[in-house]
């Protein structure tokens, strides 16, 4: 064991350069050719294919993956992209285990599904390495849609009406494009660079012109955008973080997983980037295990994920739950925090173990901890917005919100799974809407 | 993107995928299904003399031939032409044709070989608004025990007979399908071609018994207990067929006459394949039967894509394009060496080339202690076998010696001119050397 992954407190440099690289590889190296090829020739071509109806983005999957078997993967490739232009994203970090992987007759029959994802990868990524775009802009509408946020939804939504021939002014917060495909996503899942490579490729359709550093509420206001475009889809991410609810919440120490998972990402050199001995992840979600797993990856020694209800209420698929325990992530489940320790900094977080209805049982434990992050979930910031269902935006089937003229979807919106292929798909859908709209239903 | 538009004979479709005479094609139901799939065209399943429709067994009809993973490779089918009345199938084919326009309808037929039996039919086929009959001269099984099918076309007279009545009593395009149970297919291509037929399909289904039941001694498909031999089709007789088409395709008597190729059509590959040999469209049966319809929509991208790629604009560009380059085994250059070569970075080690060549061809493979696999130049002949029994593709493959280099097998310096047996001093026949 390196003697850096003792030292207490946040610490740089726990490990070696190698040891970084190594644990920051390609979760699943790309298929070769002869690999894609036999992943390919297991798959049946199912007839009304289970997969293809689980995929939020309805890909003909089996279609794809006949083309990738006779050697037609830019075929594929265009298949997959029809419906899904952040396909390349998606292979990646889709949880094919509990959508296409999980219902293809092969899991079924054997427990043993058809790579699905990997495919998806192989195909997509083939045509992106050639730079191709295989879509053509429509002639111009002289229409002006404006889209807030450069994340899933709203590149999905911006590409979509581009390719229809609408002018798009895509505004984007963060200083890159990309939303949780560039800040939000584990660092093993997107590598190269892969996201902002796929914003510039999608970006090749034309007729979409990014702004980036302008948020809504601060820098343009909806009615502003109302005013100057004719329709505005609304794909924003959820800006703000639940709190512990907890004194010493603010403790030195206590961070948000999300802010940790951004900043690994654009991080440089990671062995710049300080993490605890004992660190303590409180979250149940997808965000948590990206945080925790990350956390030791990045040489923390102790890393415990706590959830205040069961595994099997985790958000996080088993599949992520077991990567998280393979990478030597302790999970503690039916536990919430219940106070904060540490004279300055946090030193330890103590929990009550409770029942699925989260009754407390009396029975506590304490973690060390000098770094604990939060992931217990995220919040829609914003005023003047439409009409809300619960705490997100109230939208129809096709992204249309209370107020005409202005569509949503992804995370700002309500429902859905917050998957970045449900967002493809929100974003996808509403650009179809508006431009329905647009063109008097001639579409 | 390309366009896939295909004129065959003077009947154009939007692509040149045709679903080929067979049970997808039997009725109005499945031929509406196939063309909202996207199939260009189909050949509707063969049609007989007005009257009561043949019976066909009510046991099983197919018998199948697996590869690994129980991919089916060979179908063998003992169905007969349509045991529907011929009246519906005339008033099906009328109502589709006038709503698809711009698909390809073909009527398949099959009565027996009398003028008057061709005369009735061919009118009613007529009014139909088909674009185009097929005559089916290869069905093995059970028509051609009752003068039918194969029956005819394995006697070229008959072929061109039945023909020259159908030229006579149908005015639109004539297509003559061929049976492969015959020694020499030129012989009825030439029949059909004599008898003013506008193109010939090939190949309809080969004479097979799939398998044999080892309990109840029966060949399958057993009709309480007993079996017939059905015929074959599928990818596992794509080969044959591809060989006869070009056979046709460069044989002087029949060069030029446009044909339909049908034969364990499966990919757009094997479509390209067909085409490049001369075909001027395909006809797909079993692919169809064992994905669906929608398999057609790999055929349209995979062939697009190629195209695109290959700069060809239109089918016409590359149909025949490798005729030219099919001829026989003498005029083979014999002053063309190659080695067999392993990719060690691929080789996986599994001995299969050793074994493979040590037992059965030139003991030209070495193996070490440690498992690595080589090519003895000295002894290698370049014969392909471990190209084709290794399992990783493009792990082996054969490089061509270059002219001036020392073949280590022979000592012989690879020479740079054309050479083949008609020359060679070998042959007792041999012509002296230009």
């Amino acid at each position: 064991m390196p003697a850096d992954m003792l030292a207490q407190g946040i610490q740089t440099g726990r490990l070696s350069a190698e040891q970084y690289d190594a644990n920051f590889a390609d979760l699943h190296a790309p298929l070769d050719d002869h690999e894609a090829l036999v992943a390919a020739d297991r798959c049946y071509f199912c007839h009304d294919a289970p997969c293809m109806t689980a995929c939020p983005t309805d890909i003909d999957i089996p279609l794809f993956i006949r083309q990738i078997a006779t050697g037609t993967s830019d075929a594929a490739a265009k298949t997959i992209l029809t419906q899904n232009i952040l396909g390349g994203m998606c292979a990646r970090v889709c949880p094919t285990e509990t959508l296409c992987e999980e219902v293809c007759v092969r899991e079924v029959a054997e427990g043993k599904p058809v790579l699905i994802g990997q495919l998806q990868r192989y195909a997509t990524d083939g045509l992106m390495a050639k730079g191709v775009h295989p879509f053509v802009r429509a002639e111009t509408t002289d229409k002006r849609v404006a889209v807030v946020g450069a994340g899933p939804a709203g590149l999905a939504c911006a590409h979509r009406l581009a390719m229809l021939g609408h002018d798009v002014t895509l505004y984007d917060a963060r200083a890159k494009a990309g939303g949780l495909n560039e800040y939000g996503i584990a660092a093993y899942k997107s590598t190269d660079e892969f996201a902002a490579k796929e914003v510039d490729w999608l970006l090749q359709i034309g007729g979409i012109v990014v702004n980036q550093g302008v948020a809504l509420g601060s820098n343009v206001s909806l009615a502003q955008l109302q005013s100057d475009f004719d329709a505005v889809f609304l794909g924003m991410g959820l800006g703000g973080v639940n709190g512990l609810g907890l004194d010493g919440d603010d403790k030195d120490g206590i961070t948000d997983a999300v802010d940790f998972i951004a900043e690994l990402r654009q991080a440089n050199e990671l062995g710049a980037m300080p993490i605890g001995r004992d660190v303590v992840v409180i979250g149940g979600g997808m965000t948590a295990v990206d945080a925790a797993v990350q956390a030791k990856l990045l040489g923390a020694l102790n890393v415990t994920l706590v959830y205040r209800r069961s595994r099997a209420r985790m958000n996080a698929s088993v599949y992520e739950q077991d990567l998280a325990a393979s990478k030597g992530v302790r999970i503690i489940t039916n536990a919430s925090p219940n106070a904060v320790h540490g004279n300055g900094p946090v030193r330890e977080v103590e929990f009550e173990y409770t029942d699925d209805d989260l009754k407390p049982t009396g029975q506590t434990v304490r973690l060390m901890a000098d770094q604990v992050f939060r992931a217990i979930g995220q919040t829609l910031q914003g005023e003047g917005l439409p009409d809300l269902e619960g705490r997100k935006i109230k939208v129809s089937d096709t992204g249309a919100t209370s107020v005409k003229g202005i569509w949503a979807g992804g995370d700002c919106a309500f429902g859905g799974d917050d998957l970045t292929v449900t967002a493809v798909a929100e974003g996808r859908d509403a650009a179809i809407d508006i431009n329905a709209n647009l063109m008097g239903g001639v579409t | 993107m390309v366009d896939l538009t295909t004129t065959f004979i003077g009947i154009t479709s939007p692509n040149p995928f045709w679903l080929a005479s067979a049970p997808p094609t039997d009725k109005e139901y499945n031929v509406r299904r196939a063309f909202e799939a996207g199939w260009g065209g189909v050949v509707w399943k063969t049609l007989g003399s007005e009257g009561p429709p043949v019976v066909n067994v009510n046991g099983p009809r197919y018998g199948a031939i697996y590869g690994a993973d129980r991919r089916l490779l060979g179908l063998n089918n003992i169905e007969l032409i349509t045991d529907r009345d011929l009246f519906t199938n005339l008033e099906e084919i009328k109502r589709v044709k006038a709503d698809y326009p711009d698909r390809a309808i073909i009527v398949s037929l099959m009565v027996p070989c009398e003028e008057e039996a061709w005369k009735a039919i061919l009118p009613l086929v007529e009014d139909t608004g088909a674009d185009g009959i097929e005559l089916n001269f290869g069905c093995p099984h059970g028509m051609s025990e009752r003068g039918m099918g194969a029956a005819v076309g394995q006697v070229p007279e008959y072929i061109e007979m039945v023909t020259r009545w159908c030229k006579r009593y149908y005015s639109k395009p004539v297509i003559v399908k061929l049976t492969p149970n015959i020694t020499d297919v030129r012989k009825p291509a030439a029949a059909a071609r004599a008898g003013g037929a506008d193109a010939v399909s090939l190949i309809n289904t080969i004479n097979s018994i799939t398998s044999v039941n080892l309990d109840s001694m029966s060949p399958e498909p057993s009709i309480d207990g007993k079996g017939t031999h059905g015929g074959y089709c599928g990818p596992a007789v794509k080969p044959i067929a591809m060989s006869m088409v070009s056979e046709i395709a460069r044989a002087e008597a029949t060069a030029g006459m446009p044909i339909s190729g049908i034969g364990g059509v499966t990919t757009w590959r094997d479509a390209a394949e067909f085409m490049a040999l001369g075909c001027g469209n395909v006809q797909v049966c079993t692919a169809a039967m064992t994905y669906g319809f929608k398999i057609v929509q790999e055929m349209i991208s995979g062939l697009s894509q190629w195209m695109d790629e290959k700069g060809y604009e239109n089918t016409t560009d590359f149909v025949g394009m490798a005729v030219p380059n099919t001829t026989d085994w003498q005029y083979l250059n014999l002053n063309y060496i190659a080695k067999a070569k392993i990719d060690q970075d691929l080789c996986i080690s599994c001995g299969r080339c050793f074994a493979a060549c040590e037992d059965t061809s030139h003991q030209a493979i070495a193996m070490s202690e440690d498992r690595v696999f080589s090519v003895i130049d000295a002894e290698c002949v370049a014969c392909n076998l471990c190209v084709n029994v290794c399992p990783v593709e493009n792990c082996i493959t054969m490089e061509q010696m270059p002219v001036g280099a020392v073949d280590p097998r022979t000592d012989r310096v690879v020479d740079k001119d054309y050479a083949n047996w008609t020359t060679h001093p070998n042959n007792p026949s041999a012509t002296a050397a230009e």
